[in-house]
């Protein structure tokens, strides 16, 4: 599995505790379309995120994340910063 | 011309000129579960009109003489003689408003007596009063953290807080509520550079618990990170003077900003933010909420200043405050309500209740019988409560706190939400 692969399985497991529809989750899922997602889940499942990776992903940075896929390279992106 | 949409009382269907979509078409959700909750025939929780009000503690809604336990007015200050004696002084003196902003022609004597009772009461070196508390904020938040820097917020901030972070350009990072670990950890995680501000409230209102100032000052200062505490709700009965919970945690010698606000224990309206930073009165020049607003008008002052240097001495007040507090999250408890927080831990005290049809009709029947309290919802609460919100004020009367608890009684019955 290359990096990113395993990163996408990491957020996966991590959206299911949020995903109560049961949406099979792809790269284009988006958290306020199709898992129905409101700020306050948002908030929980950042912040799971960002403990899982040891990262932190901006509010101004969040604004701009809309599907699973931006997500994970997101995810990736900040890893290698760090 | 006829312009159908000039008509009076034309039927709202659309208003659309051309082939642009209704900007109002995204409210309709919420318009259609408004007007579901309103066609089961319940009084709308959001459109309260105080016809009379007759004291701090007491108006008519509708005919209907009503305590009032959902104001804010935790000092009970807004009709206090010298207050309201103090106000219609300035009034003659000083006419009905200002006309302008701070910075041209609207900083009256009274503006910078009122700056100067708040510089006694904190024991600060500087002090600046905005139109509003959210203003206040609004600018805090906005000016001083620019794009390189970081905002560290607490999930549960006031609108205001997220507001004015929106308002500005600075990278905004959150935490969990009142988590200590949850601070440390994205603190530890922040780049080297960059400036770093934490924002806490000492009372977060929407559940009325208190934040462990103690702990979260000495995790902020240990990053480096500058630090305002928003007292909204515990200005005028937490700390030996009335500070704020920041006073009564001992870390106002850690504190680099407090805001305020004059509509809640200081009983008018207005805001403001103390401070010791040297270069603190440069905000008067360069915060954008301050400059370009009208300043508050001198009677607005003039009762703030007065009730800001009575509050100091006001220690009967205060602890008649936490004697109707404790007595009403006891109370409660016992007639089985389940509340927010394990104890009294502010004036506010929130009951929690399991939907919106139940929360709705609580609230109506405690209305009816003649106790007024706030209805908070998803998504103004957090982790989607229905909140019954009491707010407690130091003129109730040991006999008002015990009618509204038989209310809560006869009402919770009632609707079924206790036995």
């Amino acid at each position: 599995m290359t990096d990113r692969e395993e990163t996408f399985t990491k957020v996966k497991a991590l959206i299911e505790p949020f995903n109560k529809k049961g949406v099979a989750l792809t790269e284009t899922t988006t958290f306020a379309g199709d898992l129905e997602w409101d700020s306050l889940i948002v908030m929980d499942f950042v912040a799971s995120v960002e403990d899982e990776f040891d990262i932190l992903i901006t509010m101004n940075q969040q604004a701009e994340i809309e599907n699973v896929g931006q997500l994970v390279d997101a995810v990736e992106s900040l890893r290698n910063d760090g | 011309m006829t312009d159908p949409d000039m008509v009076p009382n034309a039927a709202p269907a659309s208003h659309n000129s051309g082939g642009g979509r209704d900007l109002f078409s995204k409210f309709d959700p919420l318009i259609a579960e408004r007007q579901a909750l309103l066609d089961t025939g319940v009084r709308d929780p959001f459109a309260i009109v105080m016809d009379e009000v007759h004291s701090p503690v007491l108006a008519t809604i509708q005919g209907k003489e009503t305590i009032l336990l959902g104001t804010y007015n935790y000092m009970g200050m807004t009709f206090d003689p010298d207050v309201v004696a103090a106000g219609k002084k300035a009034l003659d003196e000083y006419g009905s408003g200002t006309t302008g902003s701070r910075v041209l022609n609207g900083t009256y004597q009274g503006h910078k007596e009122c700056e100067e009772a708040l510089k006694e009461f904190y024991g600060t070196r500087h002090a600046m009063v905005f139109s509003t508390g959210y203003q206040a904020n609004l600018g805090l938040m906005s000016t001083i953290a620019g794009k390189e820097d970081y905002i560290i917020l607490d999930a549960d901030s006031h609108a205001s807080i997220y507001d004015g972070c929106a308002l500005g350009n600075a990278q905004i990072v959150r935490f969990r509520h009142n988590s200590v670990e949850d601070l440390d950890k994205r603190l530890g995680r922040l780049p080297a550079d960059g400036g770093r501000l934490v924002v806490l409230e000492g009372v977060y209102s929407m559940l009325g618990d208190i934040a462990p100032l103690k702990e979260m000052v000495a995790v902020a200062k240990k990053h480096g990170a500058m630090i305002a505490v928003d007292e909204a709700h515990g200005m005028g009965f937490f700390g030996a003077n009335g500070r704020g919970v920041f006073e009564e945690a001992g870390v106002e010698g850690d504190v680099d900003f407090v805001v305020g606000t004059f509509s809640k224990s200081v009983g008018t309206v207005g805001g403001f933010v103390v401070s010791n930073h040297p270069k603190f009165e440069v905000m008067r020049l360069v915060c954008r909420p301050y400059v370009f607003t009208a300043s508050l008008p001198p009677s607005v002052v003039a009762t703030a200043a007065t009730s800001i240097r009575k509050l100091r001495h006001a220690g009967e007040k205060r602890a008649h405050l936490w004697e109707n507090s404790r007595r009403l999250h006891q109370g409660l408890r016992d007639l089985g309500f389940d509340i927010a927080t394990p104890e009294a831990q502010s004036a506010i005290i929130a009951v929690l209740l399991p939907d919106q049809d139940k929360t709705v009709r609580m609230w109506q029947a405690l209305l009816e019988l003649g106790v007024y309290v706030n209805m908070a919802r998803p998504p103004a609460t957090p982790a989607g409560m229905y909140l019954l919100r009491c707010s407690l004020c130091a003129e109730h009367s040991s006999e008002q706190v015990g009618q509204i608890l038989d209310m809560f009684a006869a009402a919770g019955r009632a609707t079924g939400c206790i036995q």
